[in-house]
C-alpha cells in the first residue's frame, strides 16, 4: 500500500514542477523587463534596478534557477509586491475556499453522474435513457462560466433562492455556507457530472454482463443487492478514475467560477495578482494549485486502492 | 427448507431404492425476442433428475446447454421467452413470478460456473460474498454466517479457511477458486446443483480433484446434479444419465454408460469418436465434419442432417425422440451396431 | 491516471494507444451516412459562414456604442437585442465568432503540427520520449487556464498571448495521441521493411507515419478545436484573454454578467453560440472516432 502510494507520488512530481518551470521560463525569458512592468511607467531607473536586485533578476539565469528551486523546496517565494507580506502567508487564506469549492463540486458531480448513469443503464434504450444520454452530450459541451451565469439568472435573480454572489465560510454555519457554495459548485461540476453520467452508464452496462453478477443472482440475492452492492462496486471504478482526472479541470474551472461568484479563492487571487503584476504571488498561486492538485490526486489514488484490492498488490 | 449440510446415512442413497425426483423438465423451449420476432434457441427439452443423481447435458458449444441451465435457474436474459414446465421438488416453478423464482436460487438450486475467476466478485472478499448469501437466504447473523462460511470452505478442502475468507478471488489458484465456487453453491443447502462446465477452465491435474469434490458433495448431500459438459469421457465416469443436445434439441437421452458404449444417434457417435479413448484400440480420432449451424439457421427437419453421413430424404422431416434399444434418440436412422 | 480532460472531455473513452482500423470506404462517405456527424458538420458550416460573412450579414462596427439604444430586447430591429452600451448583440455574436473561431483554428493548427513533429520524434527516440512524456504528464494534469493566466500576466493579455499559451497547453494531449499511434505504426512490417532497405527517416515520416496517424489526428483536432474555443472564451471572460479592445464571445459575456437581471439576452446569445460551437465540435469528434475506429465504436 505504501509502496503503491509512493509510486503514485513520484508520478505526480512532474505535475508540480512542469507548470512551475514553464512559469519560471516565461517570466525570465519573455521580452520586456518584469521589474519595469511591475512598477509601471512612472518608475525611475533606480527603483527598477532596486527591484531587479530584490527579485534576483540581475543574476545569470542558472543562478536564478537555483534560487528559485531553493525557494520552492523551502516554500519561500518571497514577498508579495502588492500585499507586502510573504507569499506563503497569503496563499493559505485563499486555498481553503478553492479546495472546498472543488471538493463540493466533485461531490455534486459524482452524486449526479452516478445517479443519472445508473438510471440510464437500468432503463437502457428507453426514453428516459435517451433523455439522459442527450443531456449528457449537452452537459459536456456546456461552458461552465456561461452555465454559472444561467444559474444565477434562474436561481438567484429570478427565484431568489440563493445569493447572487459572495461567500460564507463553513464556520458561519452549514446552511449559510451551503447557500453560497451550491451554485458555484454546481456550475463547476456540470461538465464532470455529464462525463460521469456517460462513464457510469457504459460501465454499468458492461458490469451487468459480468459473470459475477449472474453468480450473485444465481445465489438468490435480491436485485437491489445485486445492483447496489455487487454491480455498483465495480461499475463505480471508472467514475473514480474520472474523478481523479477531473481534479485539474476543477481547479482550472474554479478560476472563472470564483470570479463570477466573488469567492475569495486561489483562482481569483491569481487573476487579481496578474492584474497587479504581482509576480511572486502569481508564482505562488501556480505552486499552490500544483500542490492542491497533487494532494487531490493522492487522495483519489488512496480511495482507489481502498476500493479495489487488486491495486494494492500491483 | 432447513440448511443443514449434514450427510445423509449411506443406506438411504443406495441406488436400488426409489429416489425422489428433484428436477423435472418437460418440453422446455426458449426463444429470444428481438426486433425481427422470436429466435428459437432451445426446443422441446425434457429430462428428470432424482436426488443423489448426476445427469450430464452434453453437446458442442452453441447447442443451447448453458441457456437451458439458466432457464432452469430462472436467470435467463430478460428477452427470453420460455415455454414448458419446470418442476422442482414437486412444485411447478416455471409459472412463478421472477421474484419468487429468485428466492429459489441459492436456497434450493445452486449454480457452479465455468470460470470461477470471473464468476466471483473481483473486489468483494470471499467471505463477504459467502456471508451475503448465507445471511440473505438463511437469515443468519453476521457471526453465524462467517462461522458457517469457514465451515463450508473447510468442507470443500480449503486450508486456512478463516484467512481465505478475508482474501479476494485473484489471490487464489484456479482449483481453489472453483472450490470456493462450489462452497458458495452448496452453502444454503440446495437440493439441485447445476454445474456449467465446472472443470473446463482448469488445469488437467486440477480437473480430477474438482470432479472428485463434486462427486463427494453429491454423495454426501444427496444432491441432484445437472452437469453441463462437452466431454463425453467425463460423462461416462461421473454421471448416471446423459442428455445429448444438438442445435437446441435433445438428440439422445439415456444412461450414460449405454450412450457412451453404443450410442443410437450419429451425433452422439461422432462426439464419442472425437474423444481420445484409451481402451478401444482406435488409432485415429474422427472429427465431426462441419460446425453447429448458428441459431436462426437451423435446417427444417433433422438439424444434424447436413453433417450426418446417414442422412437421406426422410431426414427432411423432423424426427421425434423415441426409444431405440436402451436409449431415446431423435433420429430416423439410429445406429444399430450394439454389442 | 495522469491524463486530465482540461481539454477534450472524451479522451477518456478514447484511450491513447489505440490502433485505428480503417476500411476501404472513404471517410467522407461514412461521415455523410452518419446523422450525428452530418448534423455537427452542418452546424459548423453555418457557424463558420456566419463568422466569415459577418461583415456582410452584420455591417458596421460591432463595437459602436449608441447610448440611446440600451437594453432593447430581441426583436425585428435587433435580432438578439442590444447591450448596456446600446451595441447590437447580433453583430457582436457574429463578429465575436470571427475571433473565437480564428483563435480555435490557429491554436488547433499550431498544436497539432507541433504534436505531429514531436510525437514522431518521441515515438522514434527513446531518450527524447522520456523527457517529453514527463513534460506532457505535468502539462496535462495542470489546469491550462491557470498557466494561460500566468502567461497573460507576463506577456500581457493579447491575442498572441492567448494563442501561444493555449497552443502550449493543448500540445500535450495531442502529442500523447500521436506518439501512441507512432509507437504502434513503427512496429508494422512495412515500416520495418522500409527501414531495413534504408528509406530516409524524413521520407519514412511523410510516406508512412503521417498517413497512419492521420485518423487519430483528425479526431483529436476536433476536440482540440473545441478546447481552444472554450479556453479562449474562458480567458477573455475573466479579462486575461484577447484584451478588451477585441471582440469575442468570452469578452461579450464579461460585461454582460453585470446586467443579467435587466437584460438576460446579452448573456444568452454569446453563450449559446459558444455552446453550439463546442457541441458541434465534440459531436464531430465523437462520430469521427466511431467511424475511424470501429473497435471503440462497438464499446458504446
Amino acid at each position: 500500500m505504501l509502496r503503491y502510494l509512493g509510486k503514485r507520488f513520484l508520478l505526480i512530481l512532474p505535475t508540480i514542477f512542469v507548470p512551475l518551470i514553464l512559469v519560471f521560463l516565461l517570466l525570465r525569458l519573455s521580452p520586456g523587463d518584469p521589474a519595469g512592468m511591475m512598477l509601471g511607467d512612472q518608475a525611475t531607473a533606480e527603483q527598477i534596478a532596486a527591484l531587479r536586485n530584490q527579485l534576483g533578476l540581475d543574476q545569470p539565469i542558472w543562478v536564478q534557477f537555483l534560487f528559485w528551486i531553493r525557494g520552492i523546496v523551502t516554500l519561500d517565494l518571497g514577498n508579495s509586491i502588492f500585499f507586502r507580506e510573504p507569499v506563503m502567508q497569503i496563499i493559505p487564506r485563499y486555498a481553503g475556499v478553492t479546495i472546498l469549492l472543488a471538493v463540493v463540486a466533485l461531490a455534486l458531480a459524482v452524486l449526479i453522474g452516478v445517479t443519472l448513469g445508473l438510471i440510464s443503464a437500468m432503463n437502457r434504450n428507453k426514453p428516459i435513457d435517451r433523455g439522459v444520454v442527450t443531456a449528457a452530450v449537452l452537459g459536456i459541451s456546456l461552458p461552465e462560466f456561461w452555465f454559472a451565469l444561467l444559474l444565477i439568472f434562474v436561481f438567484a435573480v429570478t427565484l431568489r433562492w440563493f445569493p447572487v454572489a459572495g461567500y460564507n465560510p463553513p464556520t458561519a454555519g452549514l446552511i449559510a455556507f451551503g447557500a453560497t457554495i451550491f451554485l458555484p459548485a454546481l456550475a463547476l461540476g456540470v461538465r464532470q457530472s455529464a462525463l460521469m453520467t456517460r462513464m457510469m452508464r457504459s460501465s454499468m452496462l458492461d458490469v451487468l454482463n459480468e459473470p459475477y453478477i449472474t453468480t450473485a443472482r444465481a445465489q438468490g440475492l435480491p436485485e437491489s443487492t445485486v445492483i447496489g452492492r455487487y454491480a455498483m462496486r465495480t461499475a463505480a471504478m471508472p467514475v473514480i478514475t474520472v474523478a481523479g482526472l477531473s481534479a485539474g479541470y476543477l481547479l482550472g474551472g474554479a478560476v472563472t467560477i470564483e470570479i463570477i461568484f466573488a469567492l475569495p479563492g486561489l483562482g481569483r487571487m491569481l487573476v487579481e495578482a496578474v492584474g497587479r503584476r504581482d509576480y511572486p504571488l502569481v508564482e505562488g498561486g501556480v505552486l499552490a494549485i500544483s500542490l492542491v492538485l497533487a494532494v487531490l490526486n493522492l487522495v483519489i489514488d488512496l480511495i482507489y486502492a481502498i476500493l479495489d484490492p487488486r491495486i494494492r498488490y500491483q | 427448507m432447513t440448511a443443514h449440510i449434514t450427510p445423509l446415512p449411506a443406506e438411504t442413497v443406495s441406488p436400488g431404492a426409489a429416489r425422489k425426483t428433484v428436477l423435472e423438465v418437460e418440453n422446455l423451449s426458449l426463444a429470444f425476442r428481438n426486433a425481427d420476432g422470436l429466435l428459437p434457441i432451445v426446443t422441446d427439452v425434457s429430462f428428470a433428475i432424482a436426488e443423489g443423481e448426476a445427469v450430464a447435458l452434453v453437446g458442442e458449444s452453441g447447442c443451447g446447454k448453458s441457456i437451458t441451465a439458466s432457464a432452469i435457474m430462472g436467470i435467463a436474459p430478460d428477452n427470453a421467452e420460455i415455454a414448458g414446465n419446470i418442476t422442482l421438488n414437486g412444485t411447478v416453478i416455471s409459472a412463478l413470478p421472477p421474484k419468487d423464482r429468485r428466492r429459489l436460487c441459492g436456497r434450493h438450486m445452486g449454480f457452479i460456473f465455468q470460470e470461477p475467476m470471473t464468476a466471483l466478485h473481483p473486489t468483494l472478499s470471499i467471505g463477504r460474498q459467502m456471508t451475503d448469501t448465507l445471511r440473505h437466504n438463511l437469515g443468519l447473523s453476521h457471526k453465524d454466517a462467517t462461522d458457517r462460511a469457514a465451515e463450508l470452505l473447510d468442507r470443500v478442502g480449503i486450508p486456512r479457511a478463516r484467512d481465505i475468507l478475508r482474501g479476494y478471488v485473484h489471490e487464489l489458484s484456479g482449483g481453489m477458486r472453483q472450490r470456493v465456487m462450489i462452497a458458495l453453491a452448496i452453502s444454503c443447502g440446495p437440493s439441485l446443483i447445476i454445474a456449467d462446465e465446472p472443470t473446463t477452465a482448469l488445469d488437467v491435474t486440477i480437473q480430477a480433484q474438482v470432479l472428485d469434490l463434486l462427486e463427494d458433495m453429491r454423495r454426501e448431500l444427496n444432491l441432484a446434479m445437472l452437469f453441463i459438459t462437452h466431454d463425453l469421457e467425463v460423462v461416462g465416469d461421473f454421471c448416471e444419465k446423459a442428455v445429448v443436445m444438438y442445435a437446441g434439441d435433445v438428440v439422445e437421452r439415456g444412461f450414460s454408460a449405454d450412450i457412451v458404449r453404443s450410442p443410437a444417434h450419429p451425433y452422439a457417435r461422432g462426439l464419442i469418436d472425437a474423444v481420445p479413448a484409451h481402451d478401444d484400440g482406435r488409432t485415429r480420432l474422427t472429427p465431426i465434419l462441419g460446425t453447429v449451424p448458428p441459431v436462426g439457421q437451423w435446417p427444417e427437419g433433422c438439424r444434424f442432417a447436413p453433417r450426418c453421413g446417414r442422412a437421406d430424404a426422410q431426414c427432411r422431416t423432423r424426427p421425434s425422440l423415441e426409444r431405440h434399444g436402451v436409449t431415446d434418440a431423435r433420429c430416423w436412422h439410429p445406429l444399430e451396431d450394439r454389442p | 491516471m495522469s491524463m486530465t480532460q482540461a481539454t477534450s472531455p472524451d479522451r477518456l473513452a478514447g484511450g491513447d494507444e489505440e490502433s485505428f482500423v480503417t476500411t476501404n470506404k472513404p471517410v467522407w462517405q461514412r461521415l455523410v451516412a452518419n446523422p450525428t456527424a452530418m448534423t455537427s458538420i452542418i452546424l459548423l458550416v453555418v457557424l463558420a459562414l456566419s463568422a466569415v460573412l459577418a461583415p456582410l450579414l452584420a455591417p458596421g462596427n460591432p463595437l459602436k456604442v449608441s447610448p440611446a439604444d440600451r437594453f432593447i430586447p430581441p426583436g425585428a430591429e435587433h435580432y438578439f437585442g442590444t447591450d448596456n452600451l446600446g451595441r447590437d448583440m447580433f453583430n457582436m455574436v457574429l463578429h465575436g465568432g470571427r475571433t473565437s473561431l480564428f483563435v480555435g483554428l490557429v491554436v488547433t493548427a499550431i498544436s497539432m503540427s507541433v504534436a505531429v513533429v514531436l510525437g514522431a520524434i518521441s515515438g522514434f527516440y527513446r531518450q527524447v520520449d522520456m523527457v517529453l512524456m514527463r513534460i506532457v504528464d505535468g502539462l496535462m494534469a495542470f489546469p491550462g487556464i491557470v498557466l494561460a493566466t500566468a502567461a497573460a500576466a507576463i506577456m500581457g493579455p493579447s491575442m498572441s498571448t492567448v494563442i501561444t499559451s493555449l497552443s502550449i497547453v493543448l500540445v500535450a494531449p495531442s502529442l500523447r495521441v500521436v506518439r501512441g499511434q507512432v509507437l504502434v505504426v513503427r512496429e508494422l512490417q512495412m515500416i520495418e521493411a522500409a527501414r531495413s532497405v534504408g528509406v530516409p527517416t524524413l521520407r519514412l515520416f511523410t510516406r508512412y507515419i503521417l498517413p497512419a496517424v492521420s485518423s487519430p489526428i483528425l479526431v483529436q483536432a476536433s476536440f482540440i478545436f473545441s478546447a481552444a474555443v472554450l479556453g479562449e472564451a474562458g480567458l477573455s471572460f475573466i479579462g486575461v484573454g484577447i484584451g478588451p479592445k477585441e471582440l469575442s464571445w468570452g469578452n461579450a459575456l464579461t460585461e454582460a454578467r453585470n446586467y443579467i437581471a435587466q437584460a438576460p439576452w446579452i448573456v444568452l446569445f454569446p453563450g449559446l453560440a459558444l455552446m453550439l460551437t463546442i457541441l458541434a465540435l465534440n459531436l464531430l469528434g465523437d462520430s469521427l472516432r466511431d467511424i475511424l475506429d470501429p473497435r471503440l465504436a462497438r464499446r458504446r
